[in-house]
């Protein structure tokens, strides 16, 4: 499994890492845990992404991280170092809030100068390495002018300035992207991914939004429920989701129970609703008994076609809704008994479908994912 | 004000009963002002409108005779004292009430606030009582203490008010940044809450500087302030210099008020 290569579970524990959260666990009133046993490492140089909707403990960890929140139990090593208790200022890590926090009252340039003052760097240098840090996220002309004189995307710039001027090894960003127009965050995702990449920062992402991780991460830690549901490359994450949460937040998933028959060639056999016979990938981790679901994309399903190559599934169903998005067409179907099925199929591939009528679909038994519960 | 060219007879006669009125309890409410203010510059040494002659000779009094004199700067000083002590102590109690963990804030903020209602003779009366078993009557001190007791609440509410639109973040900010406890709180949290320790500061001012009931139980005649000092001049001997005093007090009064209200332009631009 690719997602075993990248995890970090005993033994798999390389010596670069950054960071490590041992065991971590926090609670505020001590009875709900926000962060249940969380071990995470975070490489030198990894571009790290917590991914999770709100309240999944992605926060949390990244305020433990920053110093702004204990753990309650459990230890957190940057640099080789426990710093559970180091107060946030001793850990010159870069922060990069939600709403920014810039200071209104200083302009530009002091809010970049601001962290160098506290590390002995005066006059000339610092205003050099100010106007290095400006003219990285290109706002040299801006350094005379308050925040609030600046575009949202330039306030976002000047944070990141900021929290790189001081050349930190970690920076940590919690949805600093959450503030800005669609179109300017894509142009953000890149340029903080540059920056990283070119510096060769570590940093740790948090962000409740897929496309923004799947875009910059290196990997990417799914939250759910205080732990992490999968921890993994954007494509593997993507293409072999663990379990029915991943599946059902990252993208786009057909989720339909099943049971599981049997397996023949490496692939497991499923009995769908209505009884028909399906096969899946990823029946290693499924085991005979318990709940499951397979799980498919929709930009997996495609029109049935004369001739069938093996190891494809072939079913059919009632054509309930069709939309047209420009270059695919989504089509609702019910198939196996009532079950909703959405498929993607490409504008090209497509011939007219209505409502009322049966269509005969097919998937290919590799894009299957077999998932319990 | 003006009414369009279409108004009926009984629209534009409400409409002049209605200007009237207002313009009435307008005057009704300034009128003190249009008697002192002449008064003051009055040659007369008694009371009369019109004024006759005009002259400075009652502010002359004011700031020769020891008596005036001393009294306007017994209250400076207390003012200055109280509005030293209350900024501070409203500014911190504010700052502590405004944590998200801070317990009992309701409670607390309501026992802050309460110098404000009771009554100011209870006021008087508990203070003259409590700080006489410490030697505090007829001193300096005891007045300042006595005034900060009651000036605190407006700078617990100015400050309070401005901390809840304040982004906790830039505290945060500042601690990722390098900067420890204090320095975060000089530079970033002090200058953005500025506003609103200035308007608490201009209230426990003016609080002070006018404050006559409680100075009257707390100071003898060394201590005596301006306010208390206009009170027994007007039981004693009718004297114009209180015009003068009342004067004086009143342009300080504005120029408060007109600080005031720039300072909360600014905030708001």
């Amino acid at each position: 499994m690719a997602s075993m290569q990248t995890g970090t579970h005993a033994g798999g524990r390389s010596s670069d890492a950054l960071v490590r959260f041992t065991q971590v666990k926090k609670s505020y009133d001590g009875i709900h845990y926000v962060v249940k046993d969380l071990n995470l490492d975070v490489a030198k140089g990894e571009f790290l992404t917590m991914l999770g909707p709100s309240g999944s403990g992605k926060t949390t960890t990244l305020m433990m991280l920053g110093g702004f929140e204990r753990p309650t139990l459990g230890q957190i090593m940057l640099d080789g170092k426990p710093v559970e208790r180091l107060p946030p200022e001793k850990r010159n890590i870069g922060f990069v809030f939600q709403n920014y926090a810039l200071f209104p009252h200083m302009t530009v340039a002091e809010n970049v100068g601001f962290p160098l003052r506290y590390r002995g760097i005066k006059g000339e240098a610092a205003r050099e390495k100010v106007a290095r840090a400006l003219g990285r996220v290109s706002l040299e002309a801006m350094g005379d002018r308050r925040p609030a004189q600046l575009s949202g995307g330039q306030q976002q710039r000047v944070a990141l300035a900021r929290a790189l001027v001081f050349e930190p090894s970690l920076v940590l960003m919690d949805e600093p992207l959450g503030a800005l127009d669609k179109q300017l965050r894509e142009r953000m995702q890149i340029e903080i991914k540059h920056l990283q990449t070119s510096l060769g920062i570590t940093m740790v992402y948090v962000t409740h939004d897929q496309s923004e991780a799947l875009t910059m991460s290196d990997r990417i830690a799914v939250f759910h429920d205080g732990r992490i549901q999968q921890l993994a490359d954007p494509k593997t994450l993507y293409n072999a989701p663990e379990n029915r949460f991943v599946a059902g937040f990252i993208g786009e998933n057909n989720t339909m129970p099943c049971t599981l028959v049997g397996h023949e060639n490496g692939l497991a056999v499923v009995r769908m609703a209505d009884g028909s016979i399906l096969k899946s990938a990823g029946a290693a981790q499924a085991s005979a008994g318990g709940d499951l679901s397979l799980s498919v994309r929709p930009e997996n399903i495609a029109q049935a076609d004369g001739q069938p190559a093996p190891g494809t599934n072939l079913f059919s169903g009632t054509v309930t809704e069709v939309f047209f998005l420009g270059d695919h067409l989504r089509l609702s179907v019910t198939a196996f008994a009532g079950q909703a099925v959405t498929a993607r199929i490409p504008v090209s591939a497509a011939r007219g479908f209505k409502p009322g009528e049966t269509v005969h679909l097919s998937c290919n038994a590799a894009d299957c994912r077999l998932l319990e519960g | 004000m003006w009414l369009p060219s279409y108004a009926t007879p009984s629209e534009r006669l409400s409409r002049i009963l209605v200007v009237g009125f207002a313009v009435a309890v307008l005057l009704f409410l300034i009128a003190p002002l249009f008697i002192i203010v002449p008064l003051s510059f009055s040659k007369d040494p008694f009371f009369t409108l019109p004024v006759r002659e005009y002259s400075l000779r009652w502010y002359e009094d004011l700031f020769g005779n020891p008596r005036w004199f001393n009294a306007m700067v017994n209250s400076a000083v207390a003012a200055v004292l109280t509005t030293i002590l209350a900024t501070t102590l409203g500014t911190l109690a504010a700052l502590g009430i405004a944590r998200p963990d801070f317990p009992y804030r309701r409670a607390i903020m309501a026992l802050l606030i309460s110098p404000m209602i009771v009554p100011i003779v209870i006021v008087a009366v508990g203070s003259y009582l409590f700080f006489g078993q410490f030697g505090l009557t007829n001193t300096r001190a005891g007045l300042v203490f006595a005034h900060t007791a009651l000036a605190t609440p407006f700078v617990v509410i100015t400050v309070t008010a401005t901390l809840s639109t304040y982004d906790t973040n830039l505290t945060r900010a500042a601690h990722s940044l390098g900067a420890s406890g204090l320095s975060a709180f000089f530079r970033v949290t002090l200058p953005n809450i500025l506003p609103g320790m200035v308007s608490g500061a201009i209230f426990a001012f003016a609080t002070s500087f006018d404050e006559v009931v409680v100075a009257l139980f707390l100071t003898a005649a060394e201590q005596r302030t301006l306010p208390v000092q206009m009170f027994s001049g007007i039981r004693d001997q009718i004297n114009p210099t209180i015009m003068a005093a009342a004067t004086m007090l009143l342009t300080l009064s504005i120029l408060l008020f007109v600080a005031l209200a720039l300072l909360t332009r600014k905030k708001t631009r």
